[in-house]
């Protein structure tokens, strides 16, 4: 065979490939959206269940999930991105970065059910903070910490040293370096991390299991020592130990529906706020 | 002005320079010549303590400006870098806007009130002779702006807080032959005012630019000497063999 025929059936089939892919992804949308539509109203998005969860809404499990969202990613975002800047900026090559580096991935290959029933045992019974969206978010956050700190590292690593060394050759410290060069051009692919961490935490079950998440709650959380419902949780209580199961799945794809639609948007809103920040850097 | 004595330099095992001594005066223009790897670059960055930020290196020998020995633990390499400005071989403006490139040393460095950076950008900008360029664009990135605008930017950069030493390392080597004799002529300009320091591999640059020549070969500083000297007849046959093209 010729080169050039290799080369059309070798791009063929990386085509033929990449279109299964989308084509996955579609049909798993497709079908969540198919089953899930008929339940989505405004009623279905502001109110809370009714009738043993086989009427209503899921208005506390949405707000649960997004103050988990939030929660986690103020604990995970600051610590991993400092994290991230001593062990790739300050840390030099010793072994204890190795190290450091080594853990990091260890943690991240931890099971999430693992990190769940850790929290319970540290944030929820030793530091007393019950069952609470506190208790849940820095389960969460604690989670993603790897994800963060990763992503971070690799942002850092692949600002060229040049703008480095130029900072310095003017007389400017480290810290100065590093707040008003290195970190503005690193912030679009930091973003990048975070819009990642951001649809982990949404749709992770286990370490809330334990932690924050409560069966049902027609009232929403006050505080942040609070117990809360969440969509990935609420999704599986429907699934799992509904009374009626005709009646509380068509809920349950539409809770789905929901979580898929929020993880999208702030992706999207990610995305922009990403496309914005590379924009100022690039031209103006 | 600027003077060394018996500088020994290593890279883990590697002798980089080899005992150097030299000289140079206030305001001329000094350029180092000679074949890759032969250290001259390494030497340029000892004046600025460039080569502190490279992991295990060594240093012996004194490297003194205005009779100060710039590697005495009393001396605060922030205050240094700021005196000994240093242009790279790459243009490497940062991703900010024109104006805030040149004002980046003098608020890092807390040089004076809002008045004081705006007037001082403009004038180093007038410096390095690109102001008739950019002063309709001062607030758009910098990189916008061609390799050898870009350059000259790096060196308006460099002069805003006012050093009084310029080191070059082949400042024009990566712009096209009209941007290098802008370059060129930027350099006699700022004689008047500045000590410069350029590595060069170009050797017609350096007959053009500099008052003084060093010769550098595998880590040792071959002659040091008038250009006009170096360039027409110099004392070493290796200086000869290298300017007339025989070798590297």
């Amino acid at each position: 065979m010729n080169k050039k025929t290799t080369q059309k059936i070798a791009f063929l089939s990386f085509r033929i490939l990449g279109i299964i892919v989308i084509a996955i992804l579609f049909w798993i949308l497709g079908f969540i959206i198919y089953n899930g539509i008929g339940v989505i109203n405004w009623n279905f998005l502001t109110t809370a269940p009714t009738d043993g969860m086989t009427a209503g809404g899921i208005f506390p499990a949405i707000v649960g999930t997004l103050c988990l969202v939030a929660g986690s990613m103020i604990i995970a975002f600051p610590l991993g991105v400092m994290s991230a800047i001593y062990t790739q900026e300050y840390a030099g090559k010793g072994w204890i970065v190795r190290f450091i580096r080594v853990m990091t991935s260890n943690l991240a290959s931890i099971p999430s059910i693992v990190f769940g029933l850790f929290g319970m045992a540290l944030f929820v019974n030793k530091l007393k903070f019950g069952d609470s969206i506190l208790a849940g978010s820095l389960t969460l956050g604690l989670l993603v910490l790897p994800l963060v700190i990763r992503t971070t590292e690799e942002a850092l690593k692949a600002i060229p040293n040049s703008f480095r060394t130029g900072s310095y050759a003017l007389g400017a410290s480290k810290l100065q370096t590093i707040r008003k060069v290195v970190l503005p051009m690193a912030m679009p692919n930091i973003f990048t991390g975070l819009i990642l961490s951001v649809g982990r935490v949404s749709g992770e079950t286990a370490p809330i299991l334990f932690t924050v998440a409560a069966y049902f709650l027609p009232k929403l959380p006050t505080s942040i020592f609070d117990q809360a419902m969440a969509l990935p949780y609420h999704l599986y209580v429907l699934a799992t130990s509904g009374t009626n199961i005709d009646k509380t799945l068509p809920i349950a794809y539409g809770t789905a529906l929901v979580l898929i639609a929020i993880v999208l948007i702030m992706n999207l809103l990610a995305a922009f706020i990403r496309k914005r920040l590379n924009k100022k850097l690039k031209s103006h | 002005m600027l003077e060394t004595k018996n500088i020994n330099f290593y890279y883990g095992n590697f002798h980089a320079l080899k005992n150097i001594s030299m000289k140079m005066e206030k305001n001329t223009v000094t350029a180092f010549i000679g074949p890759s790897g032969c250290g001259k670059s390494t030497f340029l960055r000892l004046f600025n303590r460039m080569n502190d930020l490279i992991d295990n290196t060594k240093l012996t020998g004194e490297c003194i400006i205005n009779d100060k020995n710039i590697y005495h633990k009393s001396v605060d390499v922030d205050e240094l870098r700021k005196n000994v400005g240093m242009v790279f071989q790459k243009p490497n403006p940062f991703p900010k806007t024109i104006f805030e490139n040149v004002a980046y040393g003098l608020r890092v460095n807390d040089m004076g009130d809002k008045h004081f950076i705006q007037q001082r950008v403009e004038e180093s900008i007038k410096s390095a002779a690109l102001w008739n360029e950019v002063k309709d664009k001062l607030h758009k990135s910098a990189f916008e702006l061609s390799g050898g605008q870009q350059q000259r930017l790096c060196i308006a950069r460099a002069l805003a807080v006012s050093p009084e030493v310029l080191l070059m390392d082949e400042p024009a080597s990566a712009l096209d032959p009209i941007s290098t004799s802008k370059i060129e002529e930027l350099i006699h300009e700022l004689k008047q005012q500045y000590t410069i320091v350029i590595v060069t591999h170009n050797m017609q640059q350096a007959a053009r630019v500099s008052d003084k020549t060093g010769f550098f070969m595998l880590g040792e500083l071959i002659e040091f000497n008038d250009t006009k000297k170096i360039f027409l007849n110099p004392d070493e046959e290796q200086t000869q063999n290298y300017i007339t093209g025989r070798f590297g």
